[in-house]
């Protein structure tokens, strides 16, 4: 079982909705993202998604975009990626990390080689956004073989024909993304978005975590309210290019407090 | 045409793999409209409400049957086999790619979809979709990298005058690759009401076989043609390679034929052994991109790399996913060849049959020349002159120095 489990579980003995934080590794330095990390789950982050950098980051909208390209200048490969994680896991064993990314350069270090280097690196989770269940037979035995979640993707367009397929190898959490878009796009209708996440919870019987467009603390609460936890990505990799660590990290505080305090 | 279960021809399996290429590597917002794009392409295909307005604007709007040609002086020039052109850069619009965009928008029709996108690399897949969107009515906008629409201003003008909207795409490096990903960023943010008419042989299935499919009028003409004129099959089929549409379309109705070897030329920029390059098969390793699982130019981080040429439509960092299995099984053979042999046979082919080849059939000539001497007197070659060269006059003039 990894960290992902027993911390849905706290949160809902808790009554509360998780906040989940991202942030691109090696954005714009390696050193940076450790900060970062360390210091979200400081200012209440649940669970960290960890972004993997990708020259093509296909379903991104520009502000991750940006960052991936911040990160691949610096220098940064899945390798240091997953070294990101081992240093986080340094002084923090406790705050669930999901690595989030695209098949290829899990596919370039092959992926069962890659689940265990996740494995050995401290990770809990890897959402791969180009592998839809048709494709991800080895990504997924990799995982389940070092006993990390894959976090599958449940969006809009997922009817009710394919809903099961997309839960079915699903473990830790459901990522529902709340609009047909990219990254940062601009939340679905919260009247929607809370049907949505029944379906969906209904189906995998698994926590729903709704992100892709959640910026304010006031949208996080909105969210917070229907789903189980509320992602937030783009505005805090917007945060950090214009304000630095402290500056992201102020806004994390506040949409952290605004998830927990939601209910 | 039934098939053998083991016929290359009989590609791709149900889940659109080539052997262990192609697949459909999408988000998973995208995945629901792709199986319904791959029932409607399966339902539509032979049913007269397609099959018929496909014929007709081929006959009619593009120009179809486009000729098969005795290229008598090269043959004289490169001293060895016969060598053939089928005359795809004569269809409307000037190159191959239209045979491809009305399948599609003729399918998006039928589908009920008012939207039409597209990528665009030089721009000639988007003036070839903007000219049947016009034809249709179809609002149409197309995709282009900051940086080609710079180079390729006369193609964005025609595009602008077909009634399409240009969006010059500054995301990633600007180039033809993040046009497809914006592209495909629409078309996730549009599921619902829009189309995206891919312009090659690559991305998620059913798009590499339909592509082939709405492009292999050219090999089936060409075949028929061959067997008409001289009454037997050529000894070798010619294609030049980017992401490979012209080539699989010419050489899929071939690939029973046992005698009739097929080679695909890749375009080698500065040299397949300088960073400079786009040839996947050549110079790069099997990876996942744009939906499928193919030959990519990447580095050990699997990041996709640039790819270099000095024809804009040959610089994809992917190449279709049959031609990397045509490549692993043996089936097709892929050279290539660099910016300065294209230059040359752009030269060489203007003066000695009068027919000024776009630069991407010009690298398929650089090998038809060594291949004529290899095969002697008594082989045939055809080659298919995909595009014509109006385009590329600039960009040549510029690269030898003259000015305009």
């Amino acid at each position: 079982m990894t960290r992902l489990t027993p911390t849905f579980d706290r949160l809902k003995s808790d009554g509360k909705a998780g906040f989940v934080a991202y942030v691109m590794a090696g954005d714009p330095d390696a050193d940076t993202t450790l900060a970062m990390m360390t210091g979200l789950a400081e200012a209440g982050a649940d669970v960290i998604e960890l972004g993997v950098p990708f020259t093509d980051p296909m379903a991104d909208g520009p502000p991750i975009q940006r960052a991936a390209l911040r990160a691949l200048d610096g220098g940064m490969t899945l390798r240091g990626t997953l070294d990101l994680v081992r240093r986080f896991r340094e002084t923090d064993t406790g705050t669930p990390v999901v690595l989030m990314g695209y098949a290829n350069p899990f596919y370039a270090y092959g992926f069962g080689a890659f689940a265990e280097a996740a494995s050995q690196a401290g990770a809990d989770g890897v959402i791969c956004v180009d592998l839809p269940p048709e494709e991800d037979t080895e990504l997924r035995e990799g995982l389940k073989a070092q006993g990390l979640s894959l976090i599958r993707l449940a969006t809009p367009t997922t009817d009710d024909a394919r809903l099961p397929r997309v839960v079915e190898d699903t473990s830790g959490f459901v990522y529902y993304v709340s609009t047909t878009g990219v990254t940062g796009s601009g939340v679905g209708e919260t009247a929607v978005v809370s049907g949505a996440v029944d379906r969906v919870r209904k189906a995998a019987n698994l926590p729903v975590a709704v992100g892709f467009g959640v910026k304010t603390p006031e949208r996080a609460a909105e969210i917070a309210r229907v789903a189980d936890a509320v992602v937030v990505g783009s505005a805090i990799v917007d945060a950090l290019n214009a304000s630095g660590v402290d500056g992201a990290l102020k806004l994390a505080k506040t949409l952290a407090d605004a998830a927990h305090s939601a209910r | 045409m039934t098939t053998a279960p083991n016929a290359f021809s009989s590609y791709p399996d149900a889940r659109g793999m080539f052997g262990e290429y192609g697949g459909r590597f999408v988000a998973e917002t995208l995945m629901p409209n792709i199986l319904a794009l791959e029932k409607a392409y399966a339902a539509y295909r032979d049913k007269p409400e397609f099959t018929e307005p496909f014929e007709e604007l081929s006959r009619d709007f593009i120009g179809r049957p486009s000729p098969l040609y005795f290229a008598e002086r090269l043959t004289e020039e490169f001293g060895g086999a016969k060598i053939w052109f089928k005359r795809d850069e004569l269809n409307h619009t000037g190159a191959h790619k239209i045979n491809n965009c009305l399948g599609q928008v003729l399918l998006a029709r039928l589908m009920g979809k008012t939207r039409i996108i597209a990528e665009t690399g030089a721009g000639q897949h988007g003036v070839a979709t903007a000219t049947v969107a016009a034809r249709f009515g179809i609002p149409c906008e197309v995709f282009m990298g900051a940086h080609d629409v710079e180079r390729q201003s006369p193609n964005v003008f025609r595009m602008k005058l077909l009634g399409a909207k240009v969006h010059a795409v500054t995301s990633g490096r600007g180039t033809l690759k993040d046009a497809m990903n914006e592209a495909l960023r629409d078309w996730v943010t549009n599921p619902d009401d829009t189309f995206y008419v891919i312009g090659t042989v690559a991305g998620p299935h059913p798009y590499p076989a339909m592509v082939r499919d709405f492009q292999s009028v050219i090999g089936r003409e060409a075949r028929a043609q061959m067997l008409g004129r001289i009454g037997r099959l050529p000894d070798a089929a010619v294609a030049c390679i980017g992401g490979g549409s012209n080539a699989m379309g010419l050489f899929h109705p071939f690939l029973e034929d046992e005698s009739v070897r097929l080679i695909g030329v890749e375009a080698a920029g500065k040299g397949v052994d300088t960073p400079d390059h786009a040839a996947s098969l050549n110079g790069g390793k099997p990876g996942i991109l744009h939906g499928n699982k193919t030959y990519l130019l990447q580095d050990d981080d699997g990041q996709i790399v640039e790819g270099h040429s000095i024809s804009a439509g040959l610089d994809y960092p992917g190449i279709g996913p049959e031609h990397a299995f045509l490549h692993d099984v043996g089936r097709a053979e892929y050279r290539h060849a660099t910016d300065a042999e294209a230059l040359e046979m752009f030269q060489i082919c203007s003066k000695l049959e009068g027919i000024i080849p776009a630069l991407e059939p010009a690298h398929a000539l650089a090998r038809v020349r060594d291949l004529a001497k290899e095969l002697g007197k008594d082989g045939v070659i055809l080659m298919n002159m995909c595009g014509r060269g109006d385009k590329d006059v600039f960009s040549v003039a510029k690269a030898l120095g003259v000015e305009l």
